[in-house]
């Protein structure tokens, strides 16, 4: 009765899966001082890896491998994304750990392994390639976060982070079993099926609606379960700060859309008023702590919880526009820090880290291109037209005003204004401060400034031109 | 006889001490790693019940899943604690303070 698996289907991931193994042996055999052939072939692998995923996926409607994979729109244009941003990620990376003498091919090989689990993640259709997507995922990102490993902070915050997350896949665990329980299926399809019944899977199923989403919540980072942001951002070595937070919140929001929507979509008048509760609570927590960081990278970390409070907005709304909205704002945010984090590296140089409001002193009169790009940044992340950052929020508010939801997008504007002050302080700084006596010139070399530049430019220019990616956001949850 | 809740209590029990030691620890960072196993072998414990309950073998099948996981969980979980000690000579929870705000 076993019918062969559509192979066809698992393109991206059967090559993101070979071509690792061939970096780690193709490293073996040419190290080098620079690794060059690890890093080339790792980025040739993730650009294969996103135009395989949306040449694969892209329009298909297929479930496949006995029920555990599905390969539909969303599955395309989110791998696609993550593909691209580890992309960019790789590109900042490896200027930086050359420089800090940290240049070793495992980055870009654990960060091969972290998108694997993403992808994996992006199709799942049972809980279990869900959990294994997840823990492949998770443990890429504990080893990153450790990557540093003679740095007093980095060791800390990788070991807080551990402990939270597995806190929270145990959660998440718990709540899975319970939810077998109650439908007798790991299937999600059939889930929906068991959520769908009238007495909607009775009380196991309420207790292990709430287990996944508490542990759905820990890995987004939304408040209460917001601990180990801060602290990964600030103690993790800044390549792997970015990498955690860019491509993993887009694969939070596959994460999201297949265990709650898909398997628990049907329960959502009982999971709505807890996105409320984390949305409200993650927008004033993380831009109220945000106001009065110095340190850079742990202001992004709040502010990053800021926006997952945006996300949980879209995701309260529960309508297919919201999750679109949601989709769009989680990819334009993950390619806007992605920039902000790539200022940050390019002003740090060896033995120095850019990682203080006031190392981004007088950046306009340094180099007033890079200031171009910090300006965009911060004025896309307060959402300030005609940046996306903008027009991310405005489809977050339109879905939830939609869904008659005014009073939650009243409160979402009113984060966003608080949260322009911290946004703005870092201008004031970089526009308006004299920059210090002595500050030597850039080391960044010519490939990461021009990464730089065109990563500011994408940021603006998808705030002008935004509808190619939002028709795509839209098709993917059958939206015209 | 013993039936399908009395599994669910132990189990709840289990993962119960397992959340509690990661909460209430506030000594050893190796009581941590044991705590979080707990939990996960909690979890196998309700999955076996279940399976057996819904008379289903996926949640068996899960189960060996949860426990390779767990156990390369465990080796990283090791590793970065080798590498927390190395920098700081300790592996008390309170120490690890060194950010704030």
């Amino acid at each position: 009765m076993t019918e062969m698996p559509a192979f066809s289907l698992a393109v991206p991931e059967i090559w993101l899966l070979s071509m690792a193994c061939v970096v780690l042996v193709v490293d073996l055999f040419f190290p080098g001082r620079e690794h060059a052939p690890a890093f080339y072939l790792s980025q040739l692998t993730l650009v294969g890896a996103g135009w395989l995923a949306l040449d694969a996926h892209w329009g298909m409607d297929e479930v496949t491998f006995s029920g555990t994979y599905i390969a539909d729109s969303l599955s395309g244009l989110l791998k696609a994304s993550v593909a691209g941003l580890a992309f960019v990620v790789f590109g900042y990376a490896r200027d930086y750990l050359r420089q800090f003498d940290l240049l070793q091919s495992e980055f870009f090989l654990i960060g091969l392994f972290a998108v694997l689990g993403m992808f994996v993640m992006a199709s799942a259709h049972n809980m279990l390639s869900l959990y294994l997507g997840l823990e492949l995922l998770s443990l890429s990102l504990y080893t990153l976060v450790a990557y540093d490993r003679d740095s007093w902070r980095g060791s800390e915050a990788a070991m807080k982070y551990f402990v939270l997350g597995a806190l929270s896949s145990g959660m998440m665990l718990y709540g899975m079993s319970m939810i077998y329980g109650a439908s007798g299926s790991l299937d999600l399809a059939e889930i929906a099926a068991a959520a769908a019944a009238p007495d909607q899977g009775g009380v196991l199923m309420a207790f292990g609606l709430v287990f996944v989403f508490v542990g759905v919540a820990f890995k987004f980072g939304a408040v209460p379960f917001h601990m180990w942001i801060p602290d990964v951002y600030q103690g993790a070595s800044t390549p792997s700060a970015l990498f955690v937070a860019t491509a993993p919140k887009v694969a939070a929001i596959a994460l999201f859309i297949r265990l709650m929507e898909g398997g628990l979509g049907n329960l959502f008048s009982h999971w709505q008023d807890m996105a409320i509760i984390l949305a409200v609570a993650s927008l004033v927590v993380g831009n109220l702590m945000a106001l009065v960081q110095t340190n850079i990278k742990r202001l992004l970390g709040y502010s990053a919880i800021s926006h997952i409070g945006f996300l949980f907005v879209g995701f309260a709304a529960g309508s297919p526009e919201g999750y679109a909205a949601v989709t769009f704002y989680a990819i334009t945010y993950a390619i806007t820090t992605a920039a902000a984090f790539g200022v940050v590296m390019l002003l740090s140089r060896r033995g120095f880290e850019a990682e203080s409001i006031d190392d981004m002193r007088g950046l306009m009169q340094r180099h007033g291109g890079f200031a171009v790009v910090m300006i965009i940044v911060m004025f896309s992340l307060t959402g300030i037209p005609p940046t996306v950052g903008f027009y991310a929020k405005w489809l977050v508010l339109q879905a939830a005003i939609n869904a008659g939801l005014v009073w939650l997008a009243v409160v979402a504007v009113f984060a966003a204004v608080v949260g322009a002050f911290y946004y703005l302080r870092i201008l004031k700084a970089v526009c308006f401060d004299s920059p210090d006596e002595q500050t030597p010139a850039l080391q960044a070399t010519a490939s990461m400034r021009v990464l730089l530049a065109v990563n500011g430019a994408v940021v603006l220019a998808a705030g002008i031109f935004p509808d190619t990616l939002v028709a795509a956001c839209r098709a993917a949850f059958g939206l015209a | 006889m013993i039936e399908l809740w009395h599994y669910l209590v132990l189990a709840a029990i289990l993962f119960g001490i397992g959340v509690a030691g990661i909460f209430l620890n506030r000594k050893n960072i190796l009581v941590l790693l044991m705590s979080i196993e707990l939990m996960l072998l909690a979890v196998n414990f309700n999955f076996i019940a279940f399976s057996q309950a819904v008379n289903n073998l996926d949640g068996q099948i899960f189960v060996f899943f949860i426990l390779t996981v767990a156990a390369a969980e465990s080796a990283i979980g090791l590793a970065i604690l080798v590498v927390l000690f190395r920098n700081r000579g300790t592996i008390n929870v309170g120490d690890l303070n060194s950010m704030k705000g």
